[in-house]
């Protein structure tokens, strides 16, 4: 796979030196952290979220006292913008020294990326973290939504899709997709989702159709043009059904998680989807929801995926991001995180692979008023293949987006 | 000849405004041909266009870009020419350009923000009327922001372009001798309004046709606003470019090339209409001359033309007050006035990256507003001393960069700059934030530059004075203020853009405004307000100082000002 990455990279570009040759190995892990101090790493991560924004300015802090890493974080309104950057870099010739040194990626940019041979490594599993999580138990931390990850990109969150409803406004929510609609027909104007294809919007689809589908095998390959039709034909006879009791009938969506979030906080809305368990516990306690906020999931269990760092193919600090990344998955920088108070998102690493002690840790940390314990969050779905997702965002658009 | 290189000042500026263009429009030209060798396009087809076509939201997106540009302008235009025409002399006419002039400062976005708080369903209008005169404890669900036929965007296009347009007129007006023209019109029997419509107006527009071009353009292809107050089945096509700019699936950057030369085309095509507008409402007004109808009764036009602008600089202020108060908020629950809760965290939480981006804001706007100002003056200095009279149609091409759509074309810049090894510099950034701010400070100066009475350059020369000492002693002094207000301005535009510095500054580079909208794709209101407001108060500052800084250093020379 290296080579042959290597060889594209550099017949497509015109370059007889190997990618690798000058830059970090991660076979060789004192080597690394030798590289490593006193480099720059500028994390190209979106800044949408002040409490994310928060723990990587407290990663920084870290890794700059224990590595000698300065970290950057480079805020992006759209992770788009970065793979566009780095193309933009590769159609400009250049091959080192690249202006993004770690990515938060996942899902169908990584895929893009992959395919476009846009990424170093692999190098994720040979960190010294990587003995700590168990892609037997966790199998989302080996394939990014479908798409194998195979040592491209490392772990650094896990991400489940949930529910938060005002209690004091909804005593019984809806459990199950069906359940939304009998829901939505009583209380109508309550409900809403973003407007795919933002990514929060097209999950709900895709949770939509996991629960609607007979025969959930089809979603994990590559979606055909013989079975699309039939294959999404419930899922679009439910959402006939269910946008005239949206939020301003379906005429108008929030364009993303977050203003979703201000419309519940402003009362226009009382339930609404995430994809952070720890959200509406953080954003309680950051003022942005009031106290009466719950979480749920469905019946028959939800979407579960693994947000990921990637290192571009010319990244100028290859050594800093991976020593970055390595920290992002040590026992402390995980333990922060899952804090309700500081982001409260699940841990990337297996419980049965730490020390007793460490194990304990997690358990005794308070996850929050609004937050499901592990238990209580149910089975993890595994994300359908990036073609699904695409392919029904596109499809929504025609049907529900622009064409009414 | 010691400024023997003044001549090429034009050619200069010319050139270092239309290499950017002209290299990015190449680097969208080629991908929307199917020419992109890093994405695997390496033969020319239509394809890009072919898709373009397909999308099925295409003419809904493509409508609605041409109403709100159309609509925005024609209704900015409009309140402008009401409340000069009515009010353009008076006392009420000094209030209206107090209350109006800092709205110029506010960036389009921190403004849009505030508008949607207030007319929102669970906004503030609602809020002060809710639940004692409506009834409700929970917001009504109407579509009032996003409405499909774009209202919401055009009043929040509109309460920013009249401030704009209002401050080009005035710059304007001291050229134009309106006092005695509406004193003459309103002997004869004409009211106040149609005397300054009938007499004024067409003098005055020759003035302020680019400013009015400029409003055309941006507000057929604006992104910010469009996001915010916009609707979004479809959305304008500006904003459906960047969004498959940003698509994770690659390939529909062709596609997105192609749309961006189509949103090229749109403005091109509204500019056309808007031409041949302007000889129809010329024969019209010629038209209305001839029939004679004195048109006296005009109080309630007045009255209403100073609600409109009383209703736009509320809307504003009003907007950036709700912004204020979100910025200290803790929970605030509808149909609450306000916060349950306040607290200081908001700021205290930014305050460390906060002033480290203000300077690196400052710098840059600076630094752009100096080169800016100092190509400008040496073309129209040129321009003066040479008689380049010809020039002034090849300086059209300085306004490309305003009329061709940003996302147009600077993505084919960052190629070329990444290509030159100047991405994430702050030079880089600087040199990008010229391209658009020069435009800005051309627009704003050169009106009342060449409407300068050169017979005060002659009694000069005529006791001595050389081109030199004319320039720096005569005509900079008398033209202070319309420097500074132009300064003030170049300002404003550095400091509200966005896409250029990303794209330039590879994130490497950070504003407020930057910094600004990754934030607000957040949503949390209380972070906008932060930013908003710290976006807001730097260029207001200057211009207060533009404001101010005249009439402070020739308070015993008022008469300097006056005849500048």
């Amino acid at each position: 796979m290296l080579t042959k990455l290597t060889a594209t990279a550099a017949l497509l570009l015109g370059f007889c030196t190997p990618v690798l040759a000058d830059s970090a190995n991660p076979k060789d892990w004192d080597d690394v952290l030798e590289q490593a101090r006193g480099q720059t790493v500028y994390w190209n991560a979106w800044g949408g979220d002040p409490r994310t924004n928060d723990y990587i300015a407290w990663a920084g802090e870290q890794v700059q006292a224990k590595f000698g890493v300065t970290l950057e974080h480079v805020k992006l309104s759209d992770t788009a913008t970065a793979v566009s950057t780095v193309i933009s870099e590769k159609a400009a010739g250049q091959t080192a020294g690249g202006s993004i040194d770690l990515i938060w990626i996942n899902g169908a940019n990584f895929a893009a990326m992959k395919e476009n041979d846009l990424l170093f490594g692999p190098w994720a599993e040979d960190l010294p973290n990587w003995s700590l999580v168990d892609p037997q138990e966790n199998p989302a931390l080996v394939e990014d939504f479908t798409v194998p990850v195979e040592g491209l990109e490392a772990p650094w969150s896990m991400a489940r899709v949930v529910f938060y409803y005002d209690s004091a406004r909804v005593s019984e929510p809806p459990r199950t997709m069906l359940d939304f609609l009998d829901w939505t027909q009583a209380n109508p104007g309550r409900f809403t989702y973003p407007q795919p294809p933002d990514f929060l919007g097209s999950t709900f689809l895709k949770q939509a159709l996991l629960e609607l589908v007979t025969d959930r095998t089809a979603l994990y390959a590559p979606v055909t043009e013989a079975n699309y039709e039939a294959v999404t034909t419930p899922l679009w006879e439910y959402i006939e059904a269910l946008t005239p009791g949206l939020w301003r009938e379906g005429k108008a969506y929030p364009q993303n998680g977050p203003a979703q979030r201000q419309l519940m906080a402003d009362g226009e809305i009382d339930i609404a989807i995430s994809f952070s368990p720890g959200e509406a516990s953080a954003a309680i306690a950051n003022f942005e929801l009031p106290d009466t906020v719950r979480s749920m999931v469905l019946e028959g269990g939800t979407i579960g995926n693994a947000s990921f760092l990637a290192i571009p193919f010319n990244a100028n600090a290859k050594a800093g991001a991976m020593v970055v990344a390595d920290y992002l998955m040590s026992v402390e920088a995980q333990l922060h995180k899952q804090d309700a108070a500081v982001m409260g998102t699940p841990t990337v690493l297996s419980m049965g692979k730490l020390t007793p002690e460490d194990a304990a840790r997690f358990a005794a940390l308070d996850l929050g008023i609004a937050t499901l314990s592990p238990a209580d969050l149910g089975p993890a779905l595994p994300e359908p293949h990036p073609s699904w997702m695409e392919r029904i965002a596109a499809d929504w658009e025609a049907r529900f987006g622009v064409a009414r | 000849m010691r400024l023997s290189w003044l001549p090429l000042a034009p050619l200069l500026t010319i050139t270092i405004l239309l290499l950017p263009v002209g290299a990015g429009l190449a680097g969208v030209l080629a991908p929307a041909f199917g020419w992109f060798p890093a994405l695997g396009g390496t033969s020319l087809s239509l394809a890009p266009w072919r898709a373009l076509f397909a999308w099925p939201g295409l003419s809904g997106a493509v409508w609605l870009s041409i109403a709100t540009g159309l609509g925005a302008t024609l209704v900015s235009l409009a309140i402008t020419v009401m409340i000069c025409a009515a009010w353009q002399g008076t006392r009420a006419f000094g209030l209206i350009e107090r209350a109006l002039a800092p709205l110029l400062s506010v960036p389009h976005a921190a403004a849009a923000f505030g508008l949607a708080f207030l007319i929102a369903p669970s906004g503030w209008i609602s809020r002060a009327l809710s639940p004692w005169a409506t009834g409700w404890d929970q917001p009504p669900d109407l579509l009032i922001t996003q409405d499909p036929n774009g209202l919401a965007l055009m009043a929040g296009l509109v309460v920013k372009e009249v401030p704009f347009l209002l401050l080009m007129t005035l710059a304007a007006l001291g050229q134009v001798p309106a006092r005695r023209s509406v004193l003459l019109t309103q002997t004869m029997g004409y009211g106040r309004m149609a005397g300054w419509v009938l007499t004024v107006f067409p003098r005055l527009y020759p003035q302020i046709r680019l400013p009015v071009y400029a409003v055309l353009a941006y507000s057929c292809s604006v992104i910010d606003v469009a996001l915010i107050l916009g609707p979004t089945r479809p959305s304008t096509l500006a904003v459906q470019v960047l969004e498959w700019l940003s698509d994770p699936d690659l390939s529909l950057r062709f596609q997105a090339a192609a749309g961006a030369l189509l949103q090229l085309a749109l403005v091109m095509g509204l500019l056309l209409l808007w031409r041949a507008g302007e000889y129809a409402a010329a024969r019209l007004g010629c038209t209305c001359v001839q029939m004679g109808h004195r048109m006296a009764q005009d109080s309630i036009m007045r009255a209403f033309s100073m609600v409109l602008a009383l209703v736009a600089a509320l809307a504003v202020g009003l907007g950036i007050l709700g912004l204020a108060v979100w910025s200290v908020a803790g929970f605030w629950s509808f149909p609450n006035l306000l916060p349950d809760q306040f607290t200081w965290r908001n700021w205290a939480r930014q305050s460390g990256g906060l002033s480290r981006i203000a300077i690196e804001t400052a710098v840059i706007g600076v630094a752009s507003v100096l080169i800016s100002l100092a190509l400008t003056i040496a073309c129209l200095e040129a321009e003066y001393r040479h008689r380049l009279r010809q020039t002034n149609r090849v300086l059209w091409l300085l306004y490309l960069p305003l009329i061709v759509p940003q996302a147009t074309f600077l993505i084919g810049l960052q190629t070329l700059a990444i290509g030159s090894g100047l991405t994430g510099m702050q030079g880089a950034v600087i040199a990008a934030h010229v391209v658009f701010v020069l435009p800005y400070v051309f627009l704003s100066l050169s009106d009342p530059w060449r409407a300068w009475d050169a017979r005060q350059g002659l009694v000069a020369a005529s006791l001595g004075a050389g081109q030199g000492r004319i320039l720096w002693q005569v005509r900079l002094p008398m033209l202070l203020r319309p420097v500074l207000v132009a300064a003030a301005v170049g300002f404003a535009v550095s400091v509200g853009q966005y896409l250029p510095t990303l794209l330039i500054g590879m994130g490497r580079v950070t504003t407020l405004t930057t910094e600004a909208v990754a934030l607000s794709s957040g949503g949390d209101r209380r972070l906008i307000g932060v930013y908003a407001l710290s976006q807001t108060m730097m260029p207001l500052v200057v211009f207060a100082l533009a404001l101010a800084l005249p009439a402070l250093l020739f308070r015993n020379r008022r008469g300097v000002l006056d005849r500048g």
